[in-house]
């Protein structure tokens, strides 16, 4: 579906690739790769398989830690986690976990998907609101423990952000969606277009399932509250054009992005590699306060794209409905604000004006709403369980996110966590009843 | 610049490495080229009685990225004509006056058919003769290689017909395939034999195929045992070569020893030489990266030599050898403890469960406040690169109860990060071989032992 530009960057390793790199692996003791993955999975224990040419007890060991293994693999931060913690990191280069792990999982997914086994039924239900990375690892892993699971998908397709919020680039639809279809074969059911609020009531989920695990994500881009606001093309849209149809999408010669979190990086992918002249990057804060990935970052000025920092928007310009430039302000760092971060203040008589022809805002996403709920800085509040302020409800994945930051492994392991509470809730009943 | 001049037995080279007996050596333009790169001698490839070869003749023992840590073999001696052998044999030592050409040879157990080929291979020139009694497959099957070389007996009287009529030098190669390699060495200098080589190949099978599930290599589905060689089978060599090293009988005789069982670099190289070998000759890393490596071989020598103000290598030659003991003569009161270099440690705990799971659990993790933790002790919710490093415990050795064992030391995968320090036990030294004389019931009753330990302050933990 991606157009070259945005083909999926890194090629599969060969057998030969995999082999030499899964030697290199010194199969560490109580490894900090281990450690560092959120997931914990067992990583020198999957790479030693690699290396004695055990590929299917490889993809198990990856799936028991973690279902969505083979996007993880894609989209994983991998030098802030496992390879960065990697022991060979100090002298030389890091092992490719990352690879390694898609290596064991494409095996696994082209000989027809990883041979779990599922425990007898328990004759329990359980619902799972939001199919994205979080909903479907608690969904797999309710199913694989006999349970009976129905996801509510509002969207046509589930995957959540891994089907339309990550770039072609990193992680391709196709990917997502077998991990899907997985988590299906595992015996739970999608209801697609099925909206919390709209067509599901969380009250009647409450009556019907024995448990709910909310996986809610978040809102859409929050509101930046400046003239011509109405002009500026939401990032998450943009990203997700950019995955359904790549050809029919419609790119500026001379985009602005605002932001400089991993949404605004991808969406200044999606515009250099599928055609714009220029690319720029608007940020208020400075370098330092910036939320992308330093490799990201790093990526990005390769790309070619322009970032400038300490620079705030002010006004869209538009002729006849027609974008033509980001009027700006140059900022100034103040002092400390609430998020311990240097608060930006306008420079008097900065103004000037960014040509554009296309401006795309990534600037965050609106917190999660679920009326009834006690929140943390606007995020549903969960225990260590992942168990709301109401019982029996349980949630994870960005909506919970209150601190570190939001990724695809973290919602793995939120949806893993609260499927073992839930699992031993139902189970403890089970057993009072007897 | 270290001399590598060698005069083996009056075979002149100018550096001590031969190309050994074996597929490099199998024509006059291998060879050729071989001394083009250098070599100081070649040993052909026995030359005897025809012979067909069969295909799929090598088999290989990988191990991680390492290709070749061993080649096994069924290939046989020469199957190429004996006049054509003997022609090229003849043209190469014209061409290389100062190189060493050795004939290695294996006939059918006949005085006639010894004394026959003996003439034939001086007729050419050569610079000496080497007796092929090790060949462990096939050829031994016909009475020949091994099959003589296990049997003393057999071992001396072959050489006696041979040096019945031998005017240039003869060296006897020695198969591994023996319980002891003593006997037939004894046996060939008995008969008059002016030097040995060792090791032959040692009988193997180097693996099954899993998919097959036929032999490797398989020849027409079927397979067997082969000769190994290579540089796994380095220690064997050593050992063997040190037991004629340490042998009166041996040593007596004053013959020189050609070495060779996995030599691939001049480190390999200088280790034989300190264990008494007077020439070197290599095979299987030839095999591996051809004729080129002759290139480091003499240069790492000659600069290793010069570091230790060695100028020839007479001088390197048997230096270690009075180092080798029995277990009986070792000092039982000398003491060694892990000692683990926290700057240079990557903590990758190797060390740690190698000594908790195998050996003596004594290595303790500890975290950066000095804690003493378990394996694993991180929360599950803990996480990301910065946490993983930043609380990665401490690898430390307990060193009151390291048993100096060395384990750790061997699998530590950074250079120079562990070392073995000796550190006083505070006790006499003593052997086995004084206490059993000085005091039989400890070394017979382990009630006495426990008074020993005791007394002399001996924990075994």
């Amino acid at each position: 579906m991606a157009t070259n530009g945005l083909a999926e960057a890194f090629p599969p390793l060969t057998q030969q690739e995999a082999i030499v790199e899964s030697h290199r692996c010194l199969f560490c003791y109580d490894a900090p790769c281990i450690h560092a993955c959120p997931t914990h999975i067992d990583i020198p224990g999957f790479i030693k398989k690699i290396s004695t040419g055990n590929l299917v007890g490889s993809a198990r060991t990856i799936f028991d830690s973690n279902l969505l293994g083979a996007t993880c693999a894609r989209v994983c931060p991998v030098q802030e986690l496992c390879e960065g913690a990697c022991v060979l990191g100090k002298d030389h280069k890091p092992v490719m976990i990352g690879r390694l792990q898609r290596y064991a999982m494409d095996y696994a997914y082209e000989r027809g998907g990883p041979a779990i086994g599922i425990a007898p039924p328990t004759g329990r239900s359980v619902a799972v609101v939001g199919a994205g990375p979080a909903g479907l690892s608690c969904a797999g892993e309710l199913a694989r423990r006999g349970h009976s699971v129905t996801i509510f998908e509002k969207r046509a397709l589930a995957g959540g952000l891994s089907t339309y919020g990550i770039i072609s680039l990193r992680e391709p639809m196709e990917a997502s969606l077998q991990e899907v279809a997985m988590i299906e074969r595992l015996g739970a059911k999608i209801e697609i277009e099925r909206e919390l609020g709209g067509n599901v009531s969380l009250h009647q989920l409450q009556k019907d399932f024995a448990a709910v695990f909310l996986s809610v994500g978040l809102g859409t881009t929050q509101p930046m509250d400046i003239p011509g606001e109405e002009l500026i093309l939401d990032g998450l849209d943009y990203i997700e054009s950019s995955k359904l149809d790549p050809a029919g999408m419609k790119i500026g010669r001379n985009v602005v992005v605002i932001g400089a979190g991993n949404t605004a990086i991808d969406c200044a992918t999606v515009a250099k590699r599928l055609g714009a002249d220029t690319v720029t990057m608007v940020y208020r804060r400075s370098a330092q306060e910036m939320t992308a990935y330093p490799h990201e970052f790093e990526f990005i000025k390769k790309e070619g794209v322009t970032v400038c920092f300490l620079t705030q928007p002010v006004r869209m310009l538009a002729e006849n409905g027609r974008v033509n430039g980001l009027e700006c302000v140059r900022m100034e760092l103040g002092p400390a604000d609430g998020s311990g971060r240097r608060s930006p203040v306008p420079v008097k008589g900065s103004a000037f004006i960014l040509p554009a022809d296309q401006v795309v805002k990534a600037v965050g996403q609106q917190k999660p709403v679920v009326a009834g709920l006690q929140t943390e800085r606007g995020f549903i509040q969960v225990n260590t369980e992942l168990e709301t302020s109401v019982k029996g409800l349980f949630a994870g994945g960005d909506c919970i996110r209150a601190r570190g930051s939001a990724s695809t492994v973290m919602a793995v392991q939120d949806g893993k966590l609260a499927a073992a509470a839930i699992h031993s809730r139902i189970m403890g009943s089970i057993m009072n009843r007897r | 610049m270290a001399d590598l001049k060698i005069d083996f037995a009056g075979i002149r080279s100018p550096n001590p490495f031969w190309l050994a007996s074996a597929p490099p050596t199998n024509s006059g333009a291998q060879v050729h080229r071989a001394f083009e790169a250098g070599w100081g001698g070649a040993v052909w490839k026995t030359i005897g009685p025809p012979v067909l070869n069969v295909s799929n003749r090598y088999g290989a023992w990988h191990f991680g990225n390492q290709r070749m840590l061993a080649i096994n073999n069924v290939e046989l001696i020469s199957d190429r004509p004996l006049e054509v052998n003997l022609r090229e044999i003849a043209e190469v030592k014209r061409a290389w006056p100062g190189r060493a050409v050795v004939v290695s040879a294996m006939v059918e157990s006949t005085p006639e058919a010894w004394h026959e080929i003996i003439r034939r291979i001086e007729d050419t020139g050569a610079d000496g003769i080497e007796l092929n009694y090790g060949c462990p497959h096939g050829m031994s099957e016909r009475g020949m290689g091994a099959a003589v070389g296990q049997v003393p007996e057999y071992c001396e009287q072959i050489t006696r017909w041979v040096m019945d009529v031998a005017r240039i030098p003869v060296i006897v190669k020695l198969t591994p395939n023996v319980t002891s390699i003593v006997s037939p060495a004894r046996a060939a200098l008995a008969a008059g034999a002016s030097a040995l080589s060792l090791i032959n190949t040692v009988n193997s099978i180097v693996g099954v195929d899993l998919d097959t599930l036929e032999i490797t290599p398989s020849i027409g589905g079927k397979g067997g045992h082969g000769g190994y060689a290579g540089p796994a089978v380095k220690p064997i060599a050593l050992n063997m070569l040190a037991a004629l090293g340490a042998d009166p009988g041996v040593q007596t005789a004053g013959r020189p020893i050609s070495a060779m069982g996995g030599i691939a670099t001049w480190r390999d190289a200088a280790e034989f030489l300190l264990l008494g070998a007077s020439s070197l000759q290599v095979c299987t890393s030839v095999m591996h990266y051809g004729f080129r490596i002759i290139e480091d071989l003499c240069d790492g020598l000659s600069n290793w030599m010069d570091s230790k103000d060695f100028a020839t290598i007479g001088e390197v030659r048997g230096l270690s050898l009075h180092r080798i003991s029995d277990f009986k003569d070792f000092d039982l009161s000398f003491q060694a403890v892990a000692r683990i270099d926290e700057s240079k440690c990557i903590r990758c705990d190797l060390c740690y469960v190698a000594c908790n799971d195998t050996a003596h659990q004594c290595i303790d993790l500890f975290d950066a406040a000095g804690q003493a933790v378990s394996p694993r002790s991180y929360a599950v919710s803990s996480n990301g690169r910065r946490e993983a490093v930043e609380t990665r415990p401490q690898p430390r050795v307990r060193e009151a109860d390291c048993v100096g064992c060395r384990l750790c030391y061997n699998v530590c995968p950074v250079e120079n990060c562990i070392s073995m320090v000796e550190v006083p036990s505070g006790r006499e030294p003593v052997t086995w071989d004084q206490l059993v004389k000085s005091r039989p019931e400890v070394t017979e009753d382990w009630d006495a032992m426990k008074k020993y330990r005791e007394k002399t302050g001996i924990e075994i933990h």
